[in-house]
């Protein structure tokens, strides 16, 4: 299309000219080609500004060409599709694919936040630590309006429509980086037999051979790339991941990879997850994950059409694209020269190639004899223009970048740099691998000394083609060898590539006073900005880092991290290695939050536990919440009933007939073994050893600090096998804390524990018509108070169910707890709601057995909150006397006999009043006052037995302040009762009717 | 303070291309004696340092820091600050600690950009709401500002917070603390580093504590070995939270101490859409919105012993899940960056603060996750009892003898177990 | 995520396990000790930066309490063992 201006004649590997494609940018609509970035499709059609920075607002173009690109990001989508800050250098081009530029108002061309650029001098790095010192109040108003200026893209505002999925593996050798370094490597490992998963982040394998010219094996980079593919996938025990990065690598050799198979298409297919995180444990791993190109900072090096001198040549060979029509390029090494020769026969006016090196190196002088306008001893001071480079000013410089002669101005719309390039140490780091600085080329590489992992290529240093595919090999044949495979290795391919030769580093070229040179174009950090750092004493690199916020931005540095240290360095007159390196941290890349969920949210990701009668509960009304995980009805909506009036039918029907609930969810664990009852002696504060068989105990369990643990019902089956019940909160975790008495602490005991929760299902039906219900659903049981009294069991039918009855009380009525397999739980449930009919049966649900056991005064723990002891509760008399049990010892402990520790009571409310939820209790009837709280409610419920009000509590010194009148407040709820203090045992405290 | 900083002192600054700004703290050589020295240059350290020279006259003091200042916990936590506390002797110590925080820019003329956005707590069962309510309720009744929220309270306050029902964690209600709220934690240490720097201290950095000296006869404290040399003092301070445990075992003492890892997480920034600072118990997690505009997530401990500061993957993965039901939309947005905090997890999860059982010696440590907003009010206490070799009211309760009585200030009532907490 | 190695299982992730404590003896006769003696074994802990040996239980797998020997700091774990086990062998 005609439209694309700076698309060449014909070249560009990547793409494919038969299928334009058609996308929008800020609404307008262009057209690039199948294989396009969005970048390269923007500069196809001489798009150039492309987004404004992050403090300054200053207008950004594109700098590079991968995963390192600090200015070119964009909102790319629409709707709940459509996604901040992404990366128009590694997003892949689809039909109709929306994208906008970012941080702007009201648009990108004229965007009034760009004041702050030009009163940027005011704004120098942590400006804002000097300013706005004031009240929390007057900052929150400023606090506002800086918070809008910052923060990029927009959020998005829906669910994310797409879904993702998790994926485990393992494999022998995982590669990170499919260039030629990792495909060597993978050549050989994978010939080995080793099972190799080998992961590149482009959709193609090649890595730096599919951006400039080269040959191996005489044929070009991308032609061997595409055989070494088919090799590999020939192979059964190597995978090849493209679209994929690794994102982080942690301890154990586990390392999480992120697989993109939606992002290039406008949604993903159907029954397609957009992305796929990977969980790899690998028995070994090679880092080939190359370098990145580093810029050479000048003043208003950020302007657009500055261009990392890589990116260019990449645009051309890979895209077909000039990134501009007249050039300037700008080097410290040699790979300008091939760069130039390539843009040259591709049409560009090169104006001028600018060596900073002193000397002529001998590409130089070939290029110079080619009539190449070659500056050596030369750096680009500054770019010319505003929202593009119009011009480029030169001058000689010395080997510190200091102008030591004349600037001119060079026309030009295309400033292209290399400052040399650093290698990606990024996973070695995050494996706990040490650096060490290689000073010819100023740059940090992977010490091999203590590192766990291999890296190869490049990122060690090596800019070579052939010697990367030289490392890659002996890498990949290494770890085969390593793994115990005989290795074979293949032929090492002759190749040629580029040369680099001598590049003595430059960071930056001087630039008047007042220009600003950038380091760290995202978060607009400048050469000042470091000065200034230094000067106020923020010379530790992580202090540079914070205080100026250089390399924290959504490229985490990728192209600053290292001018910033070695200008750092500079200024404290130390060596790089001296002043240190930042850490580096996961991920590699910041990817979707969505892939790591990988949709174990909801139920998936925290599932819920739901009883045999679930489905009944559901469909009558329950209403449900959660407890410790179970899904329990709180009570049965009824339609004229608020809550409250069927609570409290719930609560009368317990009381004046009969009642039943699922209490499923109560823990249950069997215990059996020669020494079953001595070890719940040793657990229990009172004694089982002289409990007879076929009748239950009430028990209490302390922590080993004395403080109320659990309690709960355990019935004798035998004299070696007991049922435990446990509350609904703790019965995982007392399984495991009974398994570590018996494993750890007390090993010659021989009890087997067994957890059975699950196993049974239990519904207690109770109230004053329990035994007549019971009589009807078990014929075949005798259910007389002699043959079952209290805390008596039997076995039989209910219901025509087998089932263990057990006769125990929450409520305070003739109850009984009716267990039967779980299975046959709604068959059961159902059968005693059949029965019920006749008895006036109720269905009840948490709340009004709440209600019932506050009335009973029963503690749970609410009022036992892992800060009370026995004794606070009343139940002193509970830990028998003559024996030890876990937590006993430290219930003499100074603290836990002192006095004035707070006591278990019952709260009545006046009559008419209500006592609050969550009330503290104090003696001024005053919600606004600041008093001291005498005792806080534990639990609160409206009696319908008695027709108030009540609660249960804890009150400092509780049990002689039976009869004080006091209130019961709750400021924030703006509620207040007036409450008398009362014994906790509300109903029936002598407990005749549960014996009954 | 030699030079203030304000917006004319910029503006002034800008006319000379901000090459006349001085230190923010000198680097001085470390002096063979002082009258007392702080180990660790955290924040509680230098906040010591500051109310030691500040408020007790002791001005010939040295702050010495293994690394660089703030490079522990106080560079690597979710900068939260609020005094929602139930026990008493907690409630008045972070209520303290939260008004020195209300003039802390002001006070040290350095914006901390402490912003009292809110501190909200979701209740996701009537239970919760029960016990929520009544830790809210405890505060208002010492005087501590606390709030209900319904459901269409918050509706309002995060639009983006997702309140169906219809979800694994519904939300039934919240609470809030209005005055609580997040600050810049790199900010907090810097600006005491420099308040107290030109009060005169010391701020030694590269400087790592190798040994505690003392008295063979009376077994007091004479100073400290350092890579840097030995330094002597009679009065020692320890804020080391994290290594409370290594610097104590130097005096021969053991802590009721143990040290977990915490992971933290960054989205990549974007416009504000989270207007306060929320955290869920249910859910296992807390979420706010940096002024850069990066979504910020904690959630609880990884569960086990541990001082590596490496980022770990199952609790992230959880905190993640998690609170993308409670905000939908931060699912499509970048998981950019996470670290991990090295906690010092007291046995009742509260922390000790005050004199050791070897004379001169003296701690602020046992933190868990409340060390960032506790740093104003741990420096005071700390810089107090040094001075007077005595606790102050706020701290009586917070020391150590307490675990030898059981006097546990256990806020969850989890018992002796660290990861608990 | 660490990988555990249980001496019954074999290596497992470590979302698998319950971490217990340090690996402590209880006294076996807490009444004969002094308060002193017995909150030193209830709350004081050497906290080790380096070498621990500690407690872990298989919740979700064979529900075996078992010995680690992990190093804190770099969690590289030396050695596993059912509990009474003196050391690695």
């Amino acid at each position: 299309m005609s439209r694309q201006v700076w698309r060449t004649e014909a070249g560009g590997h990547g793409i494919d000219r038969k299928q334009p494609v058609s996308f929008s940018f800020n609404q307008f609509r262009l057209e690039g080609y199948a294989g396009d970035t969005v970048a390269s499709a923007l500069l196809a059609n001489g798009v150039r500004l492309v987004g404004r920075s992050f403090k300054y607002h200053r207008p950004r173009g594109i700098l590079g060409i991968g995963s390192e690109e600090p200015n070119a990001i964009l909102h790319i989508g629409e709707g709940a599709r459509r996604e901040p800050n992404t990366r128009a250098t590694v997003q892949e081009l689809y039909q109709d694919l929306v994208a906008s530029s970012q941080n702007h108002w009201p648009s990108l061309k004229f965007d009034l936040g760009a004041a702050v650029g030009l009163a940027g001098a005011l704004f120098p790095a942590g400006f804002y630590y000097k300013t706005f010192i004031t009240s929390p109040k007057r900052w929150l108003w400023y606090e506002k309006h800086i918070r809008r200026m910052a923060g990029l893209g927009e959020p998005p505002t829906e669910a994310d429509p797409d879904h993702y999925e998790h994926r485990n593996a393992h494999c022998d050798l995982l590669i990170a980086g499919g260039g030629p370094t990792g495909l060597a490597a993978a050549l050989a490992a994978g010939a080995a037999g080793a099972k190799v998963i080998l992961v590149e982040e482009n959709p193609a394998l090649g890595g730096q051979m599919l951006l400039a010219p080269q040959q191996v094996d005489g044929m070009s980079g991308q032609d061997w790339a595409e055989q070494a593919r088919a090799q590999l996938d020939a192979m059964p025990n190597v995978q090849v991941l493209t679209r994929t990065s690794v994102a982080g690598v942690y301890e154990h050799d586990l390392f999480t990879l992120v697989e993109r198979l939606g992002d290039h298409l406008a949604e993903p297919e159907a029954h397609q997850p957009r992305q796929r995180f990977w969980r790899v444990r690998a028995s070994d791993a090679i880092f080939a994950t190359g370098a990145i190109e580093r810029p050479i900072a000048f003043a208003n090096n950020d302007r657009p059409g500055v261009m990392l001198l890589s990116a260019v040549r990449g645009y051309l060979e890979r895209y077909g694209i000039l990134a501009g029509k007249t050039a300037v390029l700008f080097a410290n090494n040699d790979s300008v020269y091939a760069a130039a020769r390539e843009l040259a026969a591709a049409g560009m006016r090169v104006e001028a190639i600018v060596d900073s090196r002193p000397f002529v190196s001998e590409a130089a002088a070939l290029a110079k004899a080619d009539k190449l306008h070659v500056l050596t001893g030369h750096g680009v001071t500054a770019a010319r223009g505003m929202r593009e480079v119009h011009g480029a000013d030169v001058a000689p410089i010395d080997a510190n970048g200091r102008l030591k002669g004349v600037t001119k101005t060079l026309p030009c719309d295309l400033i292209a740099v290399s400052g040399g390039w650093n290698p990606a140490v990024h996973l070695h780091a995050q494996s706990r691998g040490r650096m060490a600085f290689r000073d010819d080329l100023a740059a940090f590489v992977p010490d091999t000394d203590g590192a766990a992992y291999t890296s190869a290529g490049a990122v060690t240093g090596a800019y070579d083609l052939a010697e990367c595919l030289q490392q890659g090999f002996a890498a990949g044949n290494a770890a085969a060898k390593a793994l115990g495979l005989d290795s074979t290795a293949p032929t090492l391919p002759t190749a040629t590539g580029d040369t680099v030769g001598e590049a003595p580093v430059l960071w930056a070229v001087q630039a008047p006073k007042g220009a600003r040179c950038f380091v760290d174009f995202q978060n607009d950090v400048t050469t000042k900005d470091v000065g200034l750092a230094h000067r106020e004493n923020y010379v530790s690199v992580e202090h540079l880092k914070r205080y100026t916020t250089l390399g924290m931005g959504t490229d985490q540095g990728k192209t600053s991290n290292v001018a910033g240290l070695a200008m750092m360095a500079a200024k404290r007159g130390q060596p790089i290695p001296a002043v240190g390196t930042t850490t580096f941290r996961p991920p590699y890349t910041p990817f979707t939050f969505n892939a790591m969920v990988g949709g174990h949210t909801g139920e998936i990701g925290n599932s819920v536990r739901r009883t045999a009668a679930h489905d009944w509960h559901a469909a009558n009304g329950g209403v449900f919440t959660d407890a410790a995980g179970w899904a329990r009805p709180m009570y049965y909506e009824t339609e004229g009933l608020t809550p409250q009036q069927r609570i409290d039918e719930e609560v009368l029907a317990v009381r004046k007939s009969v009642g039943v609930v699922d209490v499923s969810t109560l823990g249950k664990l069997d215990i059996q073994g020669p020494d079953a009852a001595e070890f719940l002696d040793r657990v229990y504060t009172n004694r089982f050893s002289t409990l007879k068989v076929g009748r239950g105990r009430y028990g209490v369990m302390l922590r080993e600090d004395g403080r109320v643990y659990d309690d709960g019902v355990t019935m004798r089956l035998a004299d070696d096998h007991f049922h435990m019940t446990t509350t609904t909160n703790h019965s995982g975790s007392m399984f495991q804390h009974l398994e570590y008495l018996l494993q750890v602490v007390w090993p010659d005991l021989r009890v087997f524990v067994t957890p059975v929760t699950e196993q049974w299902f239990t519904a207690a039906i109770s109230g004053p018509n329990a035994r007549a219900l019971l009589a009807d659903l078990a014929p075949a049981v005798d259910v007389s108070n002699e043959a079952l009294p209290m805390m008596g069991m039997a076995e039989g039918l209910v219901a025509g169910i087998p089932a263990r009855i057990f006769r125990l009380s929450f409520s305070g009525e003739i109850a009984y707890e009716i267990n039967v397999d779980a299975d046959y739980g709604l068959a059961l449930w159902n059968g005693i709601l059949s029965a019920g009919a006749a008895h006036d049966l109720k269905v009840y649900g948490t709340e009004a057995m709440g209600t019932l056991r506050i009335e009973k005064g029963h503690f749970t723990h609410a009022e036992a909150d892992g800060r009370i002891t026995p004794d606070d509760l009343g139940l002193g008399g509970m830990v028998t006397k003559g024996k030890d049990c876990i937590g006993k010892r430290s219930l003499s402990l100074p603290d836990l006999v002192a006095p004035g520790r707070k006591q278990l009571v019952g709260f009545i409310a006046a009559e008419g009043e209500r006592i609050p939820v969550g009330a503290q209790i104090a003696a001024l009837d005053d919600l606004d006052a600041v008093q001291e709280a005498l005792g806080h409610t534990t639990s609160q419920a409206y009696s319908a037995t008695l027709g108030r009000h009540i609660a249960l509590g804890l009150m400092k010194d509780g049990r002689n302040m039976h009869g004080r009148k006091l209130y019961a407040l709750s400021p924030v709820l703006g509620e207040r009762a007036a409450v008398e203090v009362v014994s906790p045992h509300f109903y029936d405290p002598e407990g005749g009717r549960q014996r009954g | 303070m030699s030079q203030r900083y304000s917006i004319w002192a910029l503006a002034r600054n800008a006319l000379t291309h901000h090459e006349s700004w001085q230190k923010a703290w000198r680097s001085p050589e470390p002096k063979p004696a002082y009258d007392a020295l702080i180990i660790g240059g955290g924040g509680h350290g230098l906040a010591t340092a500051y109310y030691l020279a500040k408020l007790h006259g002791m001005r010939n003091i040295a702050v010495l820091e293994r690394g660089w200042i703030g490079g522990g916990n106080t560079g690597r936590n979710t900068t939260i600050v609020r005094s929602n506390y139930l026990l008493d002797e907690n409630a008045h110590f972070y209520e303290h600690s939260l008004k020195l925080w209300e003039g802390l820019s002001e006070d040290l003329n350095y914006n901390v950009m402490f912003s009292q956005r809110k501190v909200i707590n979701t209740c996701h069962t009537l239970g919760e709401r029960e016990a929520t309510v009544r830790r809210y309720n405890s505060m208002r009744l010492r005087g501590i500002d606390a709030e209900f929220l319904t459901r269409e309270d918050l509706a309002r306050l995060e639009p983006a917070m997702n309140l169906s029902m219809d979800v694994r964690y519904p939300i039934v209600c919240a609470v809030s603390q209005p005055r609580g709220g997040s600050a810049r934690h790199d900010a907090v240490a810097w600006g005491y580093a420099r308040g107290a720097d030109s009060l005169g201290v010391d701020i030694i950095q590269n400087c790592e504590v190798t040994g505690i000296d003392r008295d063979p006869v009376s077994g007091a404290v004479t100073g400290v070995q350092t890579s840097r040399g030995a330094i002597k003092s009679d009065k020692v301070g320890i804020a080391v939270a994290g290594h409370s445990s290594q610097v104590a075992a130097m005096a021969d003492i053991r802590l009721p101490i143990e040290t977990h890892l915490l992971q933290a997480f960054v989205s990549e920034p974007v416009k504000p859409f989270l207007n306060t600072v929320v955290s869920t118990g249910a859910a296992h997690f807390y979420i706010s919105q940096t002024d850069k505009g990066e979504v910020l997530l904690g959630g609880e401990l990884d569960g086990y012993n541990s001082y590596s500061q490496r980022g770990t993957l199952p609790s992230v993965e959880h905190v993640i899940a998690n609170a993308t039901e409670m905000f939908p939309n931060i699912g499509r947005l970048r998981f950019m960056r996470q670290w991990a905090g090295v906690m010092d997890m007291s046995m009742d999860g509260s922390p000790i603060i005050g004199k050791l059982p070897v004379d001169g010696l003296y701690m602020s440590g046992g933190w868990c996750y409340g060390g960032f907003k506790a740093t104003p009010g741990s420096g005071w206490c700390l810089a107090w009892t040094m001075a007077k070799d005595e606790p102050h009211a706020l701290n009586a309760g917070h020391t150590l003898e307490r675990f030898r009585t059981s006097y546990m200030i256990d806020e969850k009532g989890a018992g002796p177990y660290p990861k608990a907490h | 995520m660490m990988l555990i190695p249980c001496p019954w299982c074999g290596p497992r992730d470590e979302t698998e396990f319950v971490y217990g404590e340090a690996a402590l003896e209880r006294p076996a006769d807490p009444h004969a000790l002094s308060d002193q003696e017995w909150t030193d074994y209830l709350y004081f802990r050497d906290n080790p930066k380096g070498e621990h040996t500690e407690r872990w239980f298989h919740r979700a797998g064979c529900h075996h309490w078992f010995t680690v020997e992990r190093n804190t700091v770099t969690h590289v774990i030396s050695a596993a063992y059912p509990p009474g086990k003196a050391e690695k062998s």
